[in-house]
């Protein structure tokens, strides 16, 4: 939160539309995303209660579970939706992508999941986690594509946690990214009331929508919890139908259809809600570093899909050993610095926030030295000077390192600050020349440029102990062997 | 009769107190800024009544399907005797409890008032406290009671306390689920707030006894179902931090002299309930006296108190309906509109809003100049 | 303080543990315990490293040591981007390279744990490793493959290390990476011994007692000097005037010089960050002390020495804050007085400080502000006199807050409570 966002909070409650937070997308959205909504039963850890998934509007598939404390109906449908998440996943894996260059390979799409909220996330990890340690053999057998669907949404979820990852999003996070409603945060967890605020329906304000989106009968949850209304009046009966009618095929039927057409009228709002969603984000022009961010979405599936195939890929354990847990922090740490800065150097609005804290600046070049030359090192450098003039109350000191979006090769170092004006003296990305700067490469008088304190520049990653070499801080060696299925997971009755 | 509960009775008018529980107590550390809150929930006032009353029904509705689970989860610790129980709390936790008995302080046969009970709970504890060695009794439903604004709150809690190293445990079941040894953490909170209410009870009692307060471990187990499957796990909880915390904000609550002073004296919240038990109290008249009462809504307040629905109404139009961060980001500007004058420089800044208005100011710049030309 | 040195050094000499951890309060002479502990191993023989958090702590320890064992050969390991410090290269026993290979000679190596986490190879039986509550768990794990067995060495009391990601994922591990090195060693080799240093040298007994019994509730230290030991005087009384706030100043600083504490308190009013009148209040205090012409009585100084810029620092919570008080500094004597962030503050001592206290304006408190490490940082540094600069209205900003942090299984709950620590620091700044 920021001061930005405040004020982009009140205006939009005074416009009564949600307020653009962005001048860009910064979320990659994929051609053929897919998306699940999917319900649990109240009370239970992850117990599926029904999902709509689908990557077409207009095709949704609804998968039910007519009990959902049957662990064989379970299976069903979790097997019934391995069906369409391993096809999609696959789909993903047909084309290589051949303008990648270099040597390695990466396929041309990744698969992109969208679930309406954050408790989707959760319930996509909930289900990984109780479906990748089953087995086709054993006790309680499992269909062979479970443990993979698990592994999938196990990789998916991990992906999740990923600065600039979008190959799992949750709706409202998305778009609270790139609008201010005029409601609290804690409010735009509600999709619908979210989206009456950035689209309302004809006719309404955003306040207006948001009132109506929180009335459960009107507005259906976003799951995967469901209304206790709806569970009290309308699911157990329509549970209990399906469970009475057991010996009667011709009530059966009756009863199920009634059961799925209750679930269904619970999720078919939110699965339109999410499609609108992802049609306003379409609408929005990507930022400069998305495709690249999704090129490493790609790279990462292409690898995990390829070790999966080989059988090669590494074991998903219940919670990471010490190494790993600091691996991924590290990898984590990394990729969050570079998601910030990227996104502040693609969109001026976020730069802005920069600028707000003094810590960036924009403003008009009024001299130029692009000549100069630094003689008190041991070789002589091109170090031109600039002086910008900028009207933005700047709290740099001198000796502050800068970066222009417009100039990413090049680093600006402050060299003084006045009320009026910031001189900066620039090095790199001007060519090879030691006397004479590249054409363009130093701003020239005249030109308006914006420097800010943030670095797209690649960092290495840190240097960590093999597992076998976990030192006794931390344990010492966890046992050879990660955890992997056993008969007990098949005994887990999930519920 | 002591003034300040003489006070509280007018306000909350014809009908008994809300009893107490642990979860309304626990409640009490959400929001202690809110005098309203505060006000309503010393005088017992059924807060979901009276928001209904005004047109804002509170949706607290709980699914069939989760108090079943809830239900047959705890019916299958307890079952045996607490036989599963027991096992957990001899091997996971590595308790020394000798042969055990079984006591439910809930029979007490006929329908013993909640004062005989509480004796009951009390006298039993007494004894297992006096032992020298430890009794091997798990008390099921005991009777506890905490003073809140002059009332005896009893608390019934679905509870387990035993005595183990010569110190009493309470045991709190939840069916919420612990996967790979970790747990919802909101959820996990609320236990441990509840659980801490409950702590802090029994040391009451066994104060009243002579025992200190450390008599009553500061660790409560919490018993949840492990990963996907229906077994019990148990795990340690510290609620030293939480009794911090209620201890401090229900000694808070004997200060309410200070909001019923600058209360009109006839304020009362009754809701004049027919012969048919349907309230009677005209919308307006009652929003009137609510109003009087100053609240400290934020956002946060939707998920645990009744009122909140109608505060956010009447916070329509000020910077905290946005926010807890968003108020504070706006350094206590109060009003939208004061925002959105000062941003655009048609509102001169008042006295000490000069340097928010300067950042206003600047923001509506940078916005302006940024989105300039886009959608 | 020598004996408990000794035991100490006894224990990490014996061949049982594998590490000995010394918990050391604010200015309890731990930088004191690391060069003796340094001199005694490497006189013995042994080669040793020592891993420090910051380039500057690694800059003040070879200082340290250099100058106490002035033939003992030190080798600074750094990164390619380290400039030396003069205070480093004045030593000509030291070298300074950014490969270990070059160290050979060297008895002592020394560095950060960023620069020592690049290292593949090597080994060394013994390493020190300072201000080890200040390190992250994951690093650690990167060094420790270096020693057998080592020292570690730290302060309790200052600020947990944090991320910018989310970090629920290892909640309750007992090797999560958000915790402090101390933490992760301590739960996976619970019986190694822990020693406190029981005595704060830098703490003046009117802030020993307030900071051990609000930050440090179970472990307590006391001063090691007498309230007659310390003493502040103004010597240029006379000097400045004018100013319409001066009366208000003054009777802070004279406060703040009689009783080592002062509360300087604003009108209640919820403000921006960088509240303009605190900072302007912040700069007009610093200002007027150094006009005041302060002169520090101490044990080390029973003439007295004069309070100059280098030895008052100015700390506050937030980075635009400290932006916000060094531009209100800039042109004026004060200008090259510190100013930081509590987070860079830490491990650092002056005569005199000034701080913005985290929660002066806000009109609600995160964790962020409540945190005890914060507070105990910036209400710490200070030989002399510590001046906290606060709106109105703290008390009520605690007793509104709300309490609704989340509940990690298995992960020990820390103490002190940041909201109860700031109750306790208020109360006494209140009744000063």
């Amino acid at each position: 939160m920021s001061i930005l966002t405040a004020l982009a909070r009140a205006e939009a409650v005074e416009s009564g539309r949600a307020q653009p937070l962005t001048t860009v997308r910064h979320t990659h959205i994929a051609e053929r995303p897919l998306v699940l909504v999917p319900l649990s039963l109240a009370g239970e850890a992850a117990a599926p209660l029904a999902a709509i998934v689908g990557t077409e509007p207009d095709q949704p598939r609804l998968l039910v579970v007519a009990n959902p404390r049957d662990r064989t109906q379970r299976f069903d449908f979790v097997a019934e939706l391995a069906r369409v998440v391993l096809s999609y996943v696959d789909g993903c894996a047909r084309s290589v992508d051949t303008g990648a260059g270099g040597t390695k390979l990466r396929y041309a799409e990744a698969p992109q999941v969208i679930v309406p909220n954050r408790g989707g996330i959760e319930f996509v990890r909930l289900l990984g986690r109780s479906t990748r340690f089953r087995r086709p053999f054993g006790p309680y057998p499992v269909h062979r594509t479970v443990p993979i669907l698990g592994q999938w949404l196990t990789f998916l979820r991990e992906r999740a946690d990923h600065p600039g990852s979008s190959m799992l999003l949750a709706m409202t996070e998305v778009l609270g990214n790139h609008w201010a409603t005029g409601q609290s945060g804690l409010e735009d967890a509600n999709l619908a009331a979210l989206l009456g605020w950035i689209d309302p329906p004809g006719g309404l304000d955003g306040a207006a929508a948001a009132a109506l989106a929180e009335d459960p009968l009107r507005s259906p949850p976003a799951g995967p919890s469901t209304d206790p209304t709806f569970d009290n009046e309308i699911l157990a009966p329509a549970l209990a139908a399906v469970a009475r009618s057991d010996s009667d095929d011709f009530a059966r039927e009756r009863a199920l259809a009634a059961l799925t057409a209750a679930v269904a009228d619970q999720m078919r709002p939110t699965w339109d809600l999410t499609w609108q969603a992802v049609r306003l984000l379409r609408g929005r022009p990507a930022g400069a570093s998305v495709e690249a961010r999704w090129a490493m979405d790609r790279d990462v599936f292409t690898m995990y899909h390829m070790a999966l195939a080989e059988g090669t890929a590494l074991p998903q354990p219940r919670r990471d050993s010490a190494v790993a847990a600091a691996g991924r922090l590290d990898r984590l740490e990394r990729e969050q610095a570079r998601y910030d800065a990227q996104r502040a150097l693609d969109d001026p609005l976020v730069m802005a926030e920069f600028r707000l804290s003094g810590e960036a600046f924009t403003g008009t070049v009024v001299a130029a030295s692009p000549n100069r030359v630094d003689t008190s090192g041991k070789k002589a450098a091109l170090r031109p000077h600039i002086t910008v003039q900028t009207e933005d109350p700047v709290r740099l000191e001198p000796g502050a390192l800068l970066v222009s979006p417009a100039r990413l090769a090049q680093q600006a170092m402050v060299v003084s600050v006045s009320s009026v004006d910031v001189v900066l003296e620039l090095s790199k990305g001007m060519g090879r020349s030691t006397k004479q700067p590249a054409p363009g490469s130093v701003p020239e008088v005249g030109e308006r440029v914006t420097y800010g304190p943030v670095t797209d520049a690649y960092q290495p990653p840190g240097r960590f102990p093999s597992r076998d070499d976990t030192p006794w801080t931390h344990g010492g060696p966890p046992p050879a062997v990660e955890y992997g299925p056993s008969d007990n997971d098949a005994a887990e009755d999930w519920s | 009769m002591d003034p300040l509960v003489d006070r509280l009775d007018r306000i909350r008018g014809t009908v008994a107190p809300r009893n107490h529980n642990a979860r309304t107590i626990a409640a009490l550390t959400s929001n202690p800024g809110c005098g309203r809150r505060g006000l309503m929930d010393a005088a017992g006032v059924n807060k979901g009544a009276v928001a209904g009353q005004l047109g804002f029904p509170a949706g607290f509705g709980q699914s069939r399907f989760a108090i079943a689970r809830g239900n047959a989860f705890e019916a299958q610790v307890k079952a045996d005797g607490a036989a599963e129980l027991l096992q957990l709390l001899r091997e996971r936790l590595g308790l020394a409890i000798p042969e055990v008995a079984y006591d439910d302080l809930s029979n007490v046969g006929g329908n013993a008032s909640r004062e005989v009970r509480y004796a009951r709970t009390k006298a039993l504890l007494a004894r297992a406290a006096a032992d020298r060695d430890d009794a091997g009794t798990l008390f099921d439903h005991p009777m506890l009671r905490l003073e809140i604004a002059g009332y005896y709150a009893y608390l019934e809690p679905d509870l387990i306390a035993f005595r183990a190293g010569g110190k009493f445990h309470v045991v709190e079941i939840k069916s919420f689920a612990v996967i790979d040894g970790q747990a919802d953490p909101g959820k996990t909170a609320a236990a441990a707030t509840q659980s801490a209410v409950y702590v802090m009870a029994m040391r009451e009692l066994l104060a009243e006894l002579g025992h200190p307060p450390e008599t009553v471990s500061h660790e409560v187990v919490l018993v949840c179902p492990e990963n996907f499957a229906n077994r019990p796990t148990a795990t340690l909880v510290d609620v030293r931090k939480q009794l911090t915390v209620l201890r401090r904000q229900l000694s808070r609550l004997t200060r309410l002299e200070a909001i019923l002073d600058a209360l009109p004296a006839g304020l009362s919240f009754d809701l004049a309930y027919d012969a048919d038990q349907q309230p009677t109290r005209p919308a307006d008249e009652l929003r009137k006296a609510v109003s009087t009462i100053d609240a400290r809504y934020s956002p946060d307040c939707l998920g645990t108190c009744e009122m909140a629905f109608f505060c956010r109404d009447e916070a329509a139009g000020s910077t905290s309906a946005l926010g807890r961060s968003v108020r504070d980001d706006l350094g206590g500007v109060e009003s939208i509109g004061t925002v959105l004058g000062l941003a655009r420089g048609t509102l001169t800044p008042g006295a000490g809003q000069e340097e928010i208005a300067g950042l206003l100011r600047f923001a509506h710049k940078l916005r302006t100049e940024c989105l300039d030309g886009i959608g | 303080m020598t004996n408990v040195i000794d035991g100490i050094l006894r224990d990490f000499g014996s061949a049982a543990g594998r590490g000995v951890v010394v918990d050391s309060p604010p200015g309890a002479g731990k930088s004191t315990l690391v060069v003796r502990a340094a001199r005694t191993l490497a006189e013995a023989g042994e080669r040793l490293m020592v891993v420090a958090q910051t380039n500057e702590q690694v800059d003040d320890l070879i200082d340290r040591l250099a100058t106490a064992a002035p033939t003992l050969a030190i080798g600074r390991l750094s990164a390619s981007t380290y400039v030396p410090a003069q205070r480093v290269i004045k030593h000509g026993t030291v070298t300074v390279s950014g490969a270990v290979g070059d160290m050979a000679a060297s008895a002592v190596t020394i560095g950060t744990a960023a620069k020592w986490a690049t290292v593949t190879d090597g080994s060394w039986e013994r390493a020190i490793v300072d201000e080890a509550y200040q390190m992250r768990s994951d690093m650690l794990l990167r060094v420790a493959g270096r020693f057998s067995r080592a020292l570690f060495v730290g302060d309790p009391g200052q600020l947990d290390p944090f991320s910018v990601v989310a970090v629920e994922r290892w909640a309750g591990l007992s090797w999560d990476p958000m915790q402090s090195a101390v933490a992760v060693l301590l739960r996976h080799n619970p019986d190694l011994p822990v020693h406190r240093l029981p005595v704060s040298w830098r703490l003046p007994p009117s802030a020993a007692e307030v900071v051990s019994s609000a930050f440090y509730p179970f472990t307590p230290f006391e001063a090691g000097t007498k309230p007659a030991d310390r003493r502040l005087e103004f010597s240029a009384r006379a000097l400045g005037g004018g100013a319409r706030h001066d009366a208000a100043l003054d009777e802070t600083l004279e406060t703040a010089r009689r009783t080592g504490w002062a509360l300087h308190e604003l009108p209640a009013r919820h403000t921006v960050r960088t509240d303009r009148e605190a900072v302007a209040a912040i700069a007009d205090l610093v200002t007027r002390l150094l006009q005041l012409g302060p002169v520090a009585y101490s044990e080390h100084a029973p003439d007295g020495r004069p309070v100059t810029v280098d030895r008052v620092a100015v700390g506050a919570a937030h980075r635009d804050q400290v932006a916000a008080i060094r531009q209100a500094l800039a042109g004026t004597v004060a200008a090259d007085v510190t100013v930081d962030t509590a987070n860079r503050l830490q491990g650092r001592e002056y005569d005199v400080t000034v701080i913005l206290h985290p929660l002066s304006g806000r009109r609600d408190a995160s964790a962020f502000h409540l945190e005890a490490g914060r507070l105990c940082v910036l209400a710490s540094r200070h030989r002399h006199a510590c001046v906290v600069v606060a709106r109105a209205g703290i008390a009520e900003l605690l007793d509104t807050h709300p309490s609704a942090e989340p509940v990690h299984l298995n992960v020990p709950v820390r103490f002190p409570d940041g909201w109860e620590a700031n109750q306790a620091m208020l109360a006494h700044l209140s009744s000063s």
